[in-house]
């Protein structure tokens, strides 16, 4: 059944009429124009549909919409502010850190919640942190190095 | 060199050769390519007022980079800075015809009609700046598409302003192409083109494609290979609240404004199906195509097998085998297509949309000139998107429907209906003489081609046979396999250098010799020696017989015309038979590097690829039906499996440039299982090298 839910997107408040138990991604996608969210699995495996609930990745092929009400959602389109990239799109675009850039957002968005938690997170941290996420190019090893760059610009030199 | 000579036609063939001359040193190197390039360099280039560059090729970018590397070699020979070049690419309205993206074909065979195009342009112009600044060509230079008189820089004309915007209505016979050691741009890292895009999320892939009035289509699909539709019950779909049916012969599908409705909806349709399933199972199959190889087609038959049979010591023979793998590209295939004003526009993720547009002209019936193919970026593709079936069922059903239809696979759709990498058995016989060296060889290969069995090793006798038919130059369905099978990054060569590269091995821990050692004493192509040299020199090789308990391995390779060596370091749980890759060396000479960075970003991707069908995949099947449905059972690589990356490019600047999407991925079977040897003194024959396969071959001892 269709109900009114309130939520944030990108800092905007969001007002649907919408059946609550429609998943995430597909109401991003296809009812607020925002797809630069990506279905790869549809089944939580592979992180390409990866956003941010309160600053915590979630997969949101299998969120249902009720999850996030009240809640503040973050996509890749929000990461940029007035034009300019966030440290992570930055580390990444200087790494050319993707190949076909379809897991690229959700890595992004992925990145972004270790290192507001923790800049100077390890590598070892950054893989176990980014473990879940698939990236089928083969361009891990930029990834990682653009998330140790974004980390250290964003505070976590030593 | 003369213009026709440039696109000279030989007669025998209809193949036309591009001559330059620096491939006179190396012809049998010179790609042949079809002829259906268009000669005017119109259709490839297109310069604004702005002085902006509009480069239109039918090539896709797909994650390979080639938008870049493409945009590299037109800004070099016309003589413009790269950010001032515009490419388009892959659609069949506004591009030059091109055969489709794949084999790593991009640079090695329509780099050269690029270069050949914008080196005529580059010419004309120049004539164009004479007459307008009425000073002789050769008192010219370029500088960044400014056109100015030597030793005179204010008597200047821009491109922009010689051409405004028209078409060229000028050509000149007599091309000269820039010669590498001119290169300015070419050979020097750039960083991608759509890079920005990428990370603001902002690329719009064929689903991320949106037209008023979409419907999205879901359709019913047979639950095994084998299985015909027998009948169909859509009611209680029907009844969902804006969900259409349609019906196209044996193409039935639910469409609702919403994705996942449309899915939703087609978890109703209750649909029966008929047919005996395949006999053949993941285990089966083996013996199935072993038992094929004596029917192969012999393509190598040097030197008297048997008599240099009866002068080696005992043979070693071995067999390999390879499952079936997925492409399992990130992006699952997606169309998009509307039919207005009597044509069919079809957006898809198609690696080759001209034939893809006749694919869909021929399902639709209509002339060829009513359908458009459209590509955007496509999510990674593999050789797993070369045909486009999902673009004809969105054509099909967007006629039916009056509406814009969009197709978009889910994962179970993408395990069910990829052309899988084929599964195949190799069988390699062979024998040491008195002094070590190989005597004979004998390689025959059943379930997929014969393309990279040899790399060139001085052997007497040899012979090579295979069954062929792996869909290594399209997708196919043969009576070898069970379902469809196609190209993979590298088709066929997988395979071979696996079984090769690893029974070069056999022999050489059987001569007690260093396994490069080994390999360098059959070699005398100076390309391989020297990225074998140069790997062993970045990985610090220690030569020594295997097994030493180590855990380092070599393999070599040649693809395209690119030469690559392997080397891995890898550490085996003996408990679980778990294997990690700890390290890997990858040297490769691919002629001329357009971008460094593109090119170890190939390198990096293709090891990181080559992990996942060495390690841990291979398609489960069963009646027909494929097991593995999503990346819980089908596991690709991860973060936590990324071993030490190291690549190197060993220069070769006298050769054009060659293959790279693909060639680094060839030795990875190969290095890991020679490594994993070198770890525990036993080999695994069998692709993937799951724990299971490890454990139990070290169990055998």
């Amino acid at each position: 059944m269709e109900q009114t839910i309130l939520f944030t997107l990108n800092g905007k408040a969001m007002h649907l009429t919408a059946d609550p138990q429609r998943m995430l991604v597909w109401v991003l996608r296809d009812d607020l124009g925002h797809t630069g969210t990506k279905v790869g699995c549809g089944a939580g495996l592979c992180g390409a549909c990866t956003v941010l609930v309160d600053d915590e990745p979630t997969l949101s092929c299998s969120t249902p919409l009720a999850d996030v009400v009240g809640r503040s959602v973050v996509t890749i389109e929000g990461l940029a502010k007035d034009g300019i990239l966030h440290p992570v799109q930055q580390a990444f675009q200087e790494h050319n850190a993707f190949q076909c850039g379809y897991c690229t957002p959700g890595m992004i968005l992925r990145a972004c919640a270790l290192l507001k938690k923790k800049p100077r997170a390890t590598r070892a941290e950054i893989l176990e942190h980014m473990e879940g996420n698939l990236c089928r190019c083969g361009a891990h090893v930029r990834i990682v190095a653009a998330i140790e760059a974004a980390g250290k610009s964003m505070g976590g030199a030593l | 060199m003369k213009r026709r000579d440039f696109f000279k036609t030989t007669g025998a063939t209809g193949l036309f050769i591009l001559f330059r001359n620096y491939l006179e040193a190396a012809p049998q190197l010179v790609p042949t390519r079809p002829a259906g390039y268009p000669k005017d360099f119109n259709a490839y280039l297109r310069i604004g007022g702005d002085g902006r560059v509009g480069c239109f090729v039918g090539k896709v970018e797909m994650g390979q980079g080639n938008m870049t590397s493409l945009a590299m070699l037109a800004a070099e020979e016309l003589d413009v800075p790269l950010e001032r070049v515009d490419m388009l690419m892959g659609d069949t309205d506004l591009c030059p015809w091109d055969g489709g993206t794949g084999g790593s074909l991009s640079i090695w065979q329509f780099g050269p009609v690029l270069c050949g195009a914008a080196a005529e342009a580059r010419a004309v112009l120049l004539q164009m700046a004479g007459e307008h600044l009425q000073v002789p060509v050769d008192q010219l230079e370029v500088k960044a598409g400014v056109v100015s008189v030597k030793g005179a820089q204010a008597k200047q004309v821009t491109y922009g302003q010689l051409v405004q915007g028209k078409r060229i209505e000028r050509h000149i016979a007599e091309v000269k192409l820039k010669p590498v050691s001119a290169y300015m741009l070419v050979g020097t890292p750039a960083p991608r083109k759509d890079a920005q895009e990428m990370v603001l999320g902002a690329v719009r892939f064929t689903a991320d494609q949106r037209m008023p009035g979409t419907l999205h289509a879901c359709i019913v699909r047979p639950p095994a290979h084998g299985a015909t539709l027998k009948s169909v019950d859509t009611s209680a779909a029907e009844r969902m609240p804006g969900v259409r049916v349609l019906r196209d012969g044996n193409l039935v599908a639910v469409l609702h404004a919403s994705p996942d409705q449309a899915r939703k909806a087609l978890g109703l349709v209750k649909a029966t199906f008929e047919g005996p399933p395949p006999a053949l199972d993941d285990v089966t199959i083996r013996r199935h195509l072993a038992s094929k190889l004596a029917s192969g087609k012999v393509s190598v038959q040097e030197g008297d097998l048997k008599a240099a049979e009866a002068r080696a010591a005992t043979p070693v023979e071995a067999e390999y085998f390879n499952a079936y793998v997925a492409h399992a590209a990130l992006e699952p295939h997606a169309a998009l297509a509307e039919w207005k004003d009597g044509r069919m526009t079809v957006w898809a993720g198609v690696q080759a949309p001209f034939p893809v547009k006749a694919q869909v002209a021929e399902a639709l019936k209509l002339p060829a000139k009513q359908v458009r193919i459209i590509t955007p970026h496509i999510g990674g593709a593999f050789g797993g998107k070369a045909a486009g079936p999902q673009a004809v069922e969105a054509a099909r059903l967007a006629l039916k429907a009056g509406a814009p239809v969009q197709v978009v696979w889910d994962r179970r759709e993408e395990f069910f209906l990829d052309t899988f990498r084929p599964a195949a058995v190799v069988k390699i016989r062979s024998g040491l003489d008195p002094a070590g060296r190989i005597a004979f060889w004998d390689h025959a290969v059943s379930g997929t081609s014969d393309r990279e069995a040899e790399i060139g090793y001085e052997i007497p006798a040899k012979r090579v046979s295979s069954t062929g038919d792996g869909g290594d130059l399209g997708t196919t369905v043969s009576g070898l396999h069970p379902f469809p099978t196609g190209a993979w990054r590298a088709p066929g060569a997988n395979t071979n250098v696996f079984a090769r590269e690893s029974h070069m091995d056999l022999l050489a821990a059987r001569a007690h010799v260093d396994p490069l050692a080994f390999r360098l004493r059959h070699l005398t192509d100076k390309r391989v020696i020297r990225v074998l040299e140069a790997a062993a020199e970045r990985f610090g090789w220690v030569a020594g017989a295997t097994p030493s308990g180590r855990g380092v391995g070599v393999a070599c390779g040649a693809w395209r015309g690119t030469l690559v060596a392997a080397m891995a370091e890898v550490a085996v749980d003996k408990k679980t038979g778990q294997v990690r890759v700890k390290r890997v060396v990858l040297a490769q000479d691919m002629g001329v590097v357009i971008n460094p960075d593109g090119a170890r970003q190939q390198m990096e991707g293709a090891i990181t690829m080559g992990i996942g069908y060495a390690l841990s995949e291979g398609i489960r099947f069963k009646d027909g039906r494929i097991l593995d449905e999503n990346f819980d059972t089908y596991q690709i690589p991860r973060f936590s499996w990324i071993p030490v990356i190291d690549t190197v490019l060993v220069p070769n600047p006298d050769l054009q440039a060659q293959g790279c999407g693909e060639p680094p991925i060839v030795c990875m079977g190969a290095v890991i299982a020679n490594a994993i040897h070198d770890a525990v003194g036993v080999r695994v024959f069998e692709l993937p090298m799951t724990p299971e396969r490890v454990l139990e071959a070290i169990k055998k001892g």
